[in-house]
C-alpha cells in the first residue's frame, strides 16, 4: 500500500497532476450540486431538459436572468453546461465501466487459456479494430437512431476492444510466475486462479489509465451530439450546445464577435473536463513508466 | 530477404480481416426492414423508383447467409449501393467527394509530421527545461482541444472578426464558376494542385485561403500525439551508447541530436502512421462538417443525419478497408528501415 501513498504523493506535489485533480473535483462537484447551482424552475418536467425562455432563434447576451446568455431557441447556457456536466459523467461512467467490464472478461480469458479461445477472441478484436472508431461509431448511432443511449452503445462497441488486448497481454505477463503454477498445483480452479492471483497483479496500472480515459470517452461523445447524432434536442449536453451555436458564429457586420457567449462557453466546459483527466493521465503515465521519468 | 514469403503471409491474413469486417457490417444492415436495405443493392436511379422489385431481385426476405453471399458479390462487381443524400451510387460519391478529402490529406500529413517531430526533438533535447514543460502542456493542451469547438472559434475569429479573411466552404462563387468553367482543365479535381498545372494564381490563392483552417483544425489534435510520441522516443534513444560514444568524440551537440539521436527515434514514429490514417478519417468528418468542405466526410455526415445507411456503411467500409491496407504497407516499410525487425517472428 505505500505504493499507493507514493504514487498519490508524487501526483499532489506536480504542478500540472494537482491542476488535474483540482479541475476533477471542481467538475465532480458542479455535477453533486447541479440542482442548487442551477436550479430547476418549478413546474419543469425533466431536470436534464434544459428551460428555454421562448423560441426565438437569435441568441440573447448574458444577463442577470441567464447568466451565460441564452443560445439558438432561448436554451439557458449556464442551466446547459451545469446539467451538462452530470450528462457528460454519466456518458464516461457507463461506458468505461462496460468497456473495462467487457475487457477484464475477454482479456482475461484470452490471456490466461491461450489457444483457441486467445485466436479467436483476439481476431474478433482485429475486426473491429479495422474500423476508424469514430467512423464506426458514427455508422453505429446512424443505424440505432440518434441518442444518448446508442452514442453510448456505440462508444463501448468501438471501445472495448483495445482494453480487452490491453489486459491480456498483462495476464500473459504473469501467467507463468511461480505464483500461479503454485495455486494451480493446490489444485484451485481457473476460475480462482484468474480472480484471486492472477487480475490482482497483472491489472491495476490498466485499470487506472482505463479510468482517465473518461475524458476521452466524453470528448468523443461530444464530438457525436455535435454532428446532431446523440442527445435528443434540448438535452443538456456540451456537444449538443456547441452545435447550436454553429448559425451564430459570425455576428452582424460591425459586431462581428456579438454571439462569443453561444460559441465559447459550451466548448470551454468540454475543453476543461477532458483537460482534466488527461493532465492526471500525462502524470500517471510517467509514473508507471519509470523508465523515461529517471532519465 | 524473407520479405516475399512474410507479404503473403500479411495478404493471407488479410482474407478473414475482411471477411469479419463485412459480415460485421451486414449484420448491422440486419436491423432495418428489406425495404430499408433495399438501398444498399441500387445502381440507378430507375431502380431506385421501384423498391420491390429489388427486394424480388436480391432475394432480401432470404436466410442471412444467403443475403450475405448475395450482397458480397455485389461489393466485389463495385456496387456498394444508391447514395440517397447526393443522388448517385456509393461509389460515384466516394469517388466524387474523395479529391477534396486528399486535398486536406495532403496539406495536413506534412504539418502533423514535421511540426510533430521538431518539436518533439526539441522538448526531448531540453529535457526538464522550460522548453520542455511549455510544450508538454501546449500538447496535453492540443490533445484535450474538442477539434470541434476549436474549428467554430477560428471561424469565428478568421471569417469574422477578420472580414472574410479566411472563408469556409472549398472555393469562393466567383472561383468555382471559373473552376467549373470551359477552359479550366480539371487534371485531379484537387482544386491547389489543378490551379498549379492551369497556371492559374487567383484559383490557387482562393483555395489556399479556403484550406487554411481546417488543415489546422486536423492538425493540432495530431500533432501533439506525433510530438509526445517523438519526444519519449527521443529520450529513449538520446540515453543509448552510441550517443555517448558520439558525444565523447567530440561531436557538436547539434549533430548528435540531428542526426545520431533522431534518426533512430524516427522508428517508433513510422509504426503509428496507421494510426494517424485513422486520426485523419475521423477527423476528416467533424473538420469537413464545419467547414461546409464538400470532401467525403461532408457526405458521410450528410448521409449519417440523414439516415442514409447504404452511403453510411459504404464509408465505414471504404475506410475499413484503407486502414487496414495502410497498417499493411507500414508494416512492411517498417521492416525496410529497422533491418533488426525481426519478420515474421523467425530469428534470423
Amino acid at each position: 500500500m505505500s505504493d499507493w501513498k507514493l504514487m498519490a504523493r508524487q501526483l499532489v506535489r506536480n504542478p500540472l497532476s494537482l491542476m488535474g485533480i483540482i479541475i476533477i473535483v471542481v467538475f465532480v462537484i458542479i455535477a453533486i450540486f447541479a440542482p442548487l447551482i442551477a436550479p430547476i424552475p418549478e413546474g419543469h418536467r425533466d431536470p436534464y431538459m434544459i428551460p428555454r425562455d421562448g423560441y426565438s432563434a437569435m441568441p440573447r447576451p448574458p444577463s442577470e436572468e441567464h447568466i451565460f446568455g441564452t443560445t439558438q431557441g432561448q436554451y439557458d447556457i449556464f442551466y446547459g453546461v451545469i446539467w451538462g456536466t452530470r450528462s457528460a459523467f454519466r456518458v464516461g461512467l457507463v461506458v468505461i465501466g462496460i468497456v473495462v467490464a467487457i475487457g477484464i472478461v475477454l482479456g482475461s480469458l484470452a490471456g490466461y487459456f491461450g489457444g483457441v479461445i486467445d485466436e479467436v477472441i483476439m481476431r474478433i478484436t482485429d475486426i473491429f479494430l479495422a474500423f476508424p472508431a469514430l467512423i464506426l461509431a458514427m455508422a453505429i448511432v446512424a443505424v440505432l437512431g440518434p441518442s444518448l443511449r446508442s452514442v453510448m452503445i456505440a462508444l463501448t462497441v468501438v471501445s472495448w476492444p483495445s482494453y480487452a488486448r490491453l489486459i491480456r497481454g498483462d495476464i500473459l505477463q504473469v501467467r507463468e510466475e511461480d505464483y500461479i503454477e503454485a495455486s494451480r498445483g493446490l489444485g484451485a480452479s481457473s476460475g480462482r486462479v484468474i480472480i484471486r492471483h492472477a487480475l490482482p497483479n497483472a491489472i491495476y496500472p490498466t485499470l487506472v489509465m482505463a479510468s482517465l480515459d473518461i475524458g476521452a470517452i466524453v470528448l468523443s461523445a461530444a464530438a457525436l451530439s455535435f454532428l446532431g447524432l446523440g442527445a435528443p434536442e434540448g438535452y443538456a449536453d456540451w456537444g449538443q450546445l456547441t452545435s447550436f451555436a454553429r448559425n451564430w458564429v459570425v455576428g452582424p457586420p460591425g459586431d462581428s464577435l456579438r454571439y462569443w457567449y453561444a460559441v465559447t462557453i459550451p466548448g470551454l466546459f468540454i475543453l476543461f473536463f477532458v483537460l482534466g483527466w488527461n493532465l492526471l493521465g500525462d502524470a500517471f503515465r510517467d509514473i508507471l513508466d519509470p523508465r523515461l521519468a529517471r532519465r | 530477404m524473407e520479405l516475399r514469403p512474410y507479404i503473403i503471409r500479411r495478404l493471407l491474413l488479410l482474407i478473414p480481416v475482411l471477411f469479419g469486417i463485412t459480415l460485421f457490417i451486414f449484420a448491422i444492415t440486419m436491423f432495418f426492414s428489406p425495404i430499408e436495405r433495399a438501398t444498399l443493392y441500387v445502381s440507378s436511379p430507375r431502380q431506385m423508383a421501384d423498391l420491390p422489385a429489388v427486394i424480388e431481385q436480391y432475394g432480401l426476405d432470404e436466410p442471412f447467409f444467403v443475403q450475405y453471399g448475395t450482397w458480397i458479390g455485389q461489393v466485389f462487381s463495385g456496387n456498394l449501393g444508391w447514395s440517397v443524400v447526393v443522388g448517385m451510387s456509393v461509389w460515384d460519391a466516394i469517388w466524387n467527394f474523395l479529391p477534396a478529402t486528399l486535398e486536406l490529406a495532403i496539406f495536413a500529413t506534412p504539418l502533423i509530421i514535421f511540426m510533430g517531430i521538431f518539436l518533439g526533438t526539441t522538448a526531448a533535447a531540453h529535457k526538464d527545461r522550460p522548453v520542455d514543460h511549455g510544450t508538454r502542456v501546449m500538447a496535453i493542451f492540443g490533445w484535450s482541444l474538442p477539434t470541434f469547438w476549436l474549428g467554430l472559434i477560428l471561424l469565428m475569429v478568421f471569417y469574422g472578426y477578420f472580414r472574410g479573411l479566411l472563408p469556409p466552404s472549398r472555393l469562393s462563387i466567383q472561383m468555382d464558376m471559373v473552376v467549373h468553367s470551359a477552359d479550366f482543365i480539371r487534371y485531379t479535381r484537387i482544386n491547389t494542385i489543378d490551379a498549379i498545372l492551369n497556371l492559374n494564381g487567383a484559383v490557387l490563392l482562393d483555395a489556399l485561403r479556403h484550406i487554411i483552417l481546417p488543415v489546422i483544425t486536423l492538425s493540432v489534435t495530431n500533432v501533439a500525439f506525433i510530438m509526445r510520441l517523438m519526444r519519449s522516443s527521443m529520450l529513449e534513444s538520446l540515453g543509448k551508447g552510441y550517443i555517448l560514444t558520439a558525444r565523447a568524440k567530440g561531436l557538436a551537440e547539434r549533430v548528435v541530436v540531428n542526426k545520431h539521436a533522431r534518426r533512430n527515434a524516427l522508428i517508433p514514429v513510422i509504426t503509428v502512421s496507421g494510426y494517424l490514417f485513422a486520426a485523419l478519417a475521423n477527423g476528416v468528418v467533424i473538420t469537413e462538417t464545419i467547414f461546409t468542405y464538400k470532401g467525403i466526410g461532408w457526405w458521410a455526415w450528410q448521409a449519417a443525419v440523414n439516415l442514409d445507411i447504404a452511403s453510411v456503411l459504404g464509408f465505414a467500409l471504404f475506410n475499413s478497408v484503407l486502414f487496414v491496407l495502410v497498417n499493411l504497407v507500414v508494416d512492411i516499410l517498417y521492416t525496410r528501415v529497422d533491418p533488426r525487425v525481426r519478420l515474421g517472428g523467425t530469428v534470423q
